[in-house]
């Protein structure tokens, strides 16, 4: 009831908006003719959504980034638990004669050895072409999210799109094998302290300008460091903050797959 | 006359339709159904609803992608606003869907939280259990 008189509500209002695709409508008259007109002259970055999103609106960026990565540290806070409770049964799969043991609670385990691989208990078959397919194709995925990140001045890309596709290729791994192979991979540890050094790089680099007496994140500050002229200065200072934006997407993304495909204890999952 | 004039409000204003149909779906989730996933899913619709309007508003006719090609004379032919749609709502909700997704995943956990304690995700389920335990 409420939500259809709310539909009509916004019917109504509707009429007053501006057409599809207008150009003289009130969003495309305000500040957006700036940005367009002036990105190359003052920052030589081709691409405005990437010019505006790093060096106009570069607080704003900075404290999106700051909130993915509190959400990542609130999954961690929400459902990791460090004690480890044994399973009931676990399964092994003897490599080289395809036999899958299942152990009770009390039984004793095989070591880690290359004789026994530990099985989830969802998923008992051997996936030969998952794997194998996942195997050609992450390095491919990752090369591209790098590309992704590293080319956000000249193509459509940059930091948020590049982190999410590597944290893809990182769950894709995961997937394919199982959890405990890609914390083997990626640990934990690992990924948590990529996760901050994603927001000390944004933060850190705009310190950094103000130590050479310039407003916070005014990347032009940056042109003794890298010897060139203020204007290039801002382009490499918007590549750092990139590429800061993408360690903490991926590790943000990496670390809510952990926890949520395997309820915080990092054991088994999907 | 009258039903060439209202076909062409219907498209004029298609992405209005579009988005108000997606909002409204959305806030029935979160409004009417009992089940937390299910709100979740909801509100989930509803930024979607949200990063669609924010785009559709960028659009522009006859406008290209905000990327400026570099041409050989570039710095000297003068760049038109008009000719680029507005990158403004591109650079919010490019960040928006992100961050979307990262509260999705603590949604999620809070969750899987709440299945632990209560054993049900139903809300007529869990309120009585609420109830006795504060008594």
């Amino acid at each position: 009831m409420l939500t259809v008189f709310l539909g009509g509500l916004l019917i109504y209002c509707s009429f007053e908006f501006p057409l599809w695709g207008d150009p003289n409508s009130p969003a495309s008259t305000h500040v957006s003719p700036y940005y367009i007109e002036n990105t190359l002259e003052d920052t030589s970055v081709p691409n405005i959504v990437t010019a505006v999103l790093a060096d106009y609106r570069g607080y704003d960026t900075m404290f999106e980034t700051v909130v993915i990565f509190t959400a990542g540290i609130a999954c961690i806070f929400l459902l990791r638990t460090f004690k480890t409770v044994d399973p009931d049964i676990r399964l092994y799969r003897h490599i080289p004669t395809g036999i899958t043991l299942r152990i009770e609670k009390g039984g004793k385990f095989p070591e880690d050895s290359s004789h026994f691989e530990r099985l989830d208990t969802v998923w008992i078959p051997y996936g030969l072409i998952v794997k194998t397919t996942c195997r050609l194709v992450i390095p491919f995925i990752q090369i591209f999210a790098l590309y992704v990140i590293a080319h956000g001045h000249y193509s459509p890309g940059g930091g948020f799109q590049g982190g999410v596709i590597m944290g893809a290729s990182l769950v894709l791994y995961a997937i394919a094998f199982d959890l405990r192979s890609a914390i083997r991979r990626v640990s934990e540890r690992l990924i948590t302290l990529l996760c901050t050094l994603g927001v000390f790089i944004y933060a850190g680099t705009g310190i950094l300008c103000m130590l050479f007496e310039k407003n916070y994140l005014d990347y032009s500050a940056l042109a003794n460091i890298f010897g060139v002229d203020p204007v290039s200065a801002r382009s490499h200072g918007i590549l750092i903050v990139e590429i800061g934006v993408g360690i903490v997407v991926m590790a943000v993304m990496v670390i809510l797959y952990y926890i949520l495909a395997s309820a915080g204890k990092h054991d088994e999952g999907l | 006359m009258m039903a060439d004039g209202a076909i062409e409000i219907l498209i004029s204003r298609i992405n209005y339709w579009v988005y108000i149909a997606l909002m409204m779906i959305g806030l029935y989730g979160i409004i009417i159904k009992k089940n937390i996933m299910k709100k979740i899913i909801g509100v989930s619709i509803l930024q979607t609803a949200v990063i669609l309007f924010f785009v559709s508003i960028g659009a522009k006719r006859d406008a290209t992608i905000p990327i400026i090609v570099h041409t050989h004379d570039s710095g000297r032919t003068a760049i038109r606003a008009a000719d680029f749609i507005n990158p403004l709502p591109h650079v919010l909700m490019l960040t928006a869907i992100v961050v979307a997704v990262a509260t999705l995943g603590v949604a999620l956990s809070l969750i899987i939280k709440i299945y632990r304690e209560y054993n049900t995700l139903e809300e007529d389920e869990i309120l009585p259990q609420l109830r006795e335990n504060k008594l």
